[in-house]
């Protein structure tokens, strides 16, 4: 390597670390404002927690008693104090403890997180792999069955909404055929193992994996498509290389570097995705917490739930923008 | 590759369940029970408000019941019984009781136990049951003495509580206790895994006191959908679980399986605004009462399983209701009764008073299905009357602040004491209160009196005279129109003997219900 491309990687590498850094820097206050937008939300919401929190016995319990509860907990404070309050704790790494669920936040989300992570990170695997192979054989055959069917279904997946697809497949596969299990982690007599859970895992990543696929079929197969007329794959085809060389080497290669961007935009969507998927399966993961949290108005779960999720958009943005600095040259760094 | 995929992992699946070491043929033999219930409880805490009328599986209160309801010695030697001014109460704990991690009980834990219930920083959401207690103290290792600020002859009956080891507590906040989730009790089961929102697994505490329970595991599975309730129990996941009357009569006849309808002093009713000036007359709302078609009501939307209310006290509950305390179905009688009150029917068949509409519009929370239909129906008896009563959805909390111009279905009930069922919502001292007390703003001198009688009194005669007065007076001039008490159903597959039909308070989910005694059930030879 020569002087002159070692000094310009260096460069790059520092442009690239002022980018993570810039961006690091903007998400602080982009949480807090999301942070703050919660709680006002919440407190604008017409269920009350206390009356949540009392449930059936909130009929006949005394409103000293009652008082007295919304006093320990502050509900009754300025949103402003309450926030205040909720984020000196939070700096401290304090996320206080779960109204609703009567357990120290950290303690819900660390039993839950492994779960979810689990459940979006298969599906999303599996979503890409689909992507790319559906994507590929369906640009590669334009035009032909396989194009037009891969392209049908996919458009149709994608107007379906996520939780529909659920009760379908749930229909389907867990009471009419009984191949799998409807719900849950294992069944309901059996010990927590790799098989039980690798078989309850089928369904719920089976439906987030299809609700996000058909996103990237379409594109892996509309930039496949771009790439076949444009000049180095004009150039390749006419040298003699085999098709598949051609496809996979010169077109596809290419055409990945935009994917990457979808890939950080799509990740919302995901999250989104897998809060409906684990309701419909009682996977019980961090978005059924989420919602529980909401219809409890539990501000100390919600909120960190809120700045956990926040900070997973941020940061998956972010890392789709630096792989894509790193695969591609041309991209500037400017933000 | 898919199908393939799929096809390994069943395998897998199916290999690992075999040579699991717990998964023998337990099932088989009845020493273990699946259970699909429709309520989660928050939390497993008895501080907190888990289980408070016992039945908790986990725990054990001082007090526990039997299947007619009657008080039998708990944790305490006898049920406890009051000082002749009422005032003091003592309670001798049983010997060589142990909690399920090896410490013995103490008088000290009992004490824990209910001062932090009543710690003004504990976020206890059964507090308001003990307000008459005052202290509570351990004079030595095996007495407690509790003592009142009032006399409350009900307070033995709330003495059913759970009791929890001060141990587990030591420097740890009562609110978010790792106990909240993982107990310890001294109950005939423990809490073996809990995986919220999913499902719980108890074991049998080999060492219970009462001796050890047959049924050794029990699976409790957390589904709130009734339908989805349903297809699993179909399905042969479930041993057994509540469903709607409907649902479950798909199991009548059915050979292995068993269908149990337990009745309960869970009551539905429409609260009548006593503000509302159409409604303020009492002989409106007697007419209410008498124009409202209650065996209808449980006849079509209970599907039979269900009793006419008339007061809060359940016909169940033999002790203390008063069979003359009824409505008749009498259209005749309602409507003479508001030509009486000077609501007369216009030309139009609507009644009104000096130019005012006879107006009443009733309100239910929107996403209770159970009482829409309730309300539909009581809207639609009513507006024979020539009553405009437009049936609205809305929420709990918007009922509450509409309390003085609309009628609204509320629900509640339990069948332990007359005194909790009636007194927060009837008595005058409540009228007005904010939150869930006297929510239609209920004035009767003569129910007052009736129910402070009956609260105040130790005895026996004393009270079941003043409860029956108090449903006297209440039906003579009715604050609500109670429509149904709810029988609960239950599918259960016939492996075991031992059940005994016990009236439910409203909670029967994990506690209560059909299997409120399962720690006595036996597999069948």
């Amino acid at each position: 390597m020569t002087a002159v491309a070692t000094a310009r990687t260096r460069r790059r590498g520092r442009a690239l670390g002022l980018l993570v850094l810039r961006r690091l820097a903007f998400a602080v206050p982009v949480v807090l404002l999301v942070g703050f937008a919660l709680f006002v939300l919440a407190k604008a919401s017409p269920f009350d927690p206390v009356e949540r929190y009392f449930g059936l016995r909130i009929i006949g319990a005394s409103p000293e008693r009652v008082a007295q509860v919304r006093a320990n907990w502050g509900v009754d404070q300025p949103v402003v104090e309450q926030y205040l309050a909720w984020l000196r704790h939070a700096v401290a790494g304090d996320f206080g403890d779960s109204l609703s669920l009567r357990q120290p936040v950290s303690q819900v989300i660390g039993e839950r997180l492994g779960w979810s992570v689990l459940l979006v990170a298969v599906a999303f695997a599996l979503a890409l792999l689909l992507g790319l192979v559906l994507g590929t054989a369906a640009a590669w055959r334009q035009g032909g069955w396989l194009d037009r069917t891969i392209t049908a279904v996919a458009y149709a997946l994608e107007a379906a909404p996520v939780f529909w697809l659920g009760l379908a497949a749930l229909y389907v596969f867990a009471l009419e055929l009984q191949w799998l299990p409807g719900g849950g982690l294992t069944d309901p007599d059996a010990a927590l193992g790799v098989g039980q859970v690798a078989r309850h895992l089928v369904l719920p990543v089976s439906v987030l994996a299809l609700s996000h696929a058909p996103w990237y079929v379409l594109f892996v197969r509309q930039s496949l498509l771009e790439s076949f007329t444009s000049d180095h794959v004009i150039g390749a085809r006419s040298r003699g290389l085999p098709d598949h060389l051609v496809v996979s080497g010169h077109a596809l290669r290419t055409s990945l570097l935009p994917f990457l961007t979808l890939l950080g935009a799509r990740l919302p969507e995901l999250i989104t995705g897998a809060l409906l998927v684990e309701t419909v399966f009682s996977w019980p993961g961090i978005a059924r917490a989420t919602v529980d949290a909401a219809l409890n108005v539990d501000f100390a779960l919600l909120g960190a739930l809120t700045v956990l999720a926040t900070a997973v958009v941020l940061l998956g943005n972010l890392l789709a923008d630096v792989l894509y600095a790193a695969a591609d040259p041309r991209v500037g760094l400017d933000g | 590759m898919r199908r393939l995929l799929i096809g390994v992992l069943v395998t897998v699946a199916s290999a690992t369940a075999c040579t699991s070491p717990d998964g023998d043929t337990a099932a088989d033999t009845g020493q273990s029970i699946v259970i699909g219930a429709g309520g989660e409880p928050d939390n497993l805490n008895p501080i907190l408000g888990y289980a408070p009328d016992g039945a908790s599986k986990i725990f054990d209160g001082l007090v526990s019941r039997d299947a007619q309801l009657n008080l039998v010695p708990g944790l305490a030697e006898e049920v406890p019984t009051a000082s002749p001014d009422g005032l003091t109460w003592t309670a001798t704990l049983r010997a060589g009781v142990e909690f399920s991690d090896g410490t013995a009980l103490s008088a000290q834990d009992v004490v824990f136990t209910y001062k932090s219930v009543l710690d003004a920083k504990t976020n206890s959401t059964i507090a308001s049951r003990f307000d008459a207690l005052a202290d509570v103290t351990a004079p030595d290792d095996r007495t407690v003495v509790f003592r009142l600020s009032h006399p409350y002859a009900p307070l033995v009956q709330q003495l059913t509580l759970g009791i929890v080891p001060r141990k587990a507590f030591d420097g740890v906040d009562v609110n978010s206790a790792p106990f909240n989730t993982a107990p310890i009790g001294t109950g005939p089961y423990t809490a073996a895994e809990w995986r919220k929102g999913e499902r719980m697994v108890l074991k049998a505490n080999e060492d219970y006191w009462g001796g050890a329970p047959a049924i050794k595991t029990v699976t409790v599975v957390f589904v709130p959908d009734d339908n989805a309730r349903a297809t699993r129990m179909a399905a042969g996941e479930f041993d057994g679980t509540v469903l709607p009357p409907k649902l479950a009569k798909s199991y009548t006849g059915k050979s292995g399986y068993r269908i149990v309808r337990n009745p309960s002093a869970d009551y539905r009713g429409l609260g009548i605004p006593s503000e509302l000036p159409f409604t303020s007359d009492p002989k409106v709302r007697r007419a209410i009462n008498l124009a409202l078609d209650r065996q209808a009501m449980v006849d079509t939307i209970l599907a039979g399983a269900g009793n006419p209310a008339a007061t809060p006290i359940s016909p169940h509950l033999k002790d203390w209701y008063d069979p003359n305390a009824s409505f008749a179905h009498d259209t005749a009688e309602a409507e003479r009764l508001l030509d009486e009150a000077g609501w007369r029917r216009g030309t139009d068949g609507m009644r009104s008073r000096d130019g005012q509409v006879a107006r009443l519009p009733i309100l239910y929370p929107a996403p209770d299905v159970l009482r829409k239909e309730l309300a539909l129906a009581a809207a639609g008896d009513i507006a024979k009357l020539g009553i405009d009563a437009p049936a609205e959805a809305t929420t709990f909390e918007l009922m509450l602040q509409r309390q003085r111009e609309a009628a609204s279905v509320w629900g509640g009930g339990d069948p332990y004491d007359p005194d909790t069922a009636a007194y927060t919502l009837l008595h005058s001292r409540y009228a007005g209160q904010p939150g869930y007390l006297n929510m239609t703003l209920y004035r009767n001198p003569a129910v007052d009196a009736a129910l402070d009688t009956g609260r105040r009194s130790l005895d026996p005669a004393t009270r079941k005279q003043a409860y029956t007065d108090f449903q006297r007076a209440y039906t003579a001039d009715p604050g609500w129109a109670f429509l149904v008490f709810l029988d609960h159903t239950y599918v259960l597959r016939d492996e075991w003997d031992g059940q005994a039909e016990q009236v439910e308070p409203h909670d029967h989910g994990l506690v209560h219900a059909v299997w409120w005694n399962l720690e006595r059930w036996t597999p069948k030879p």
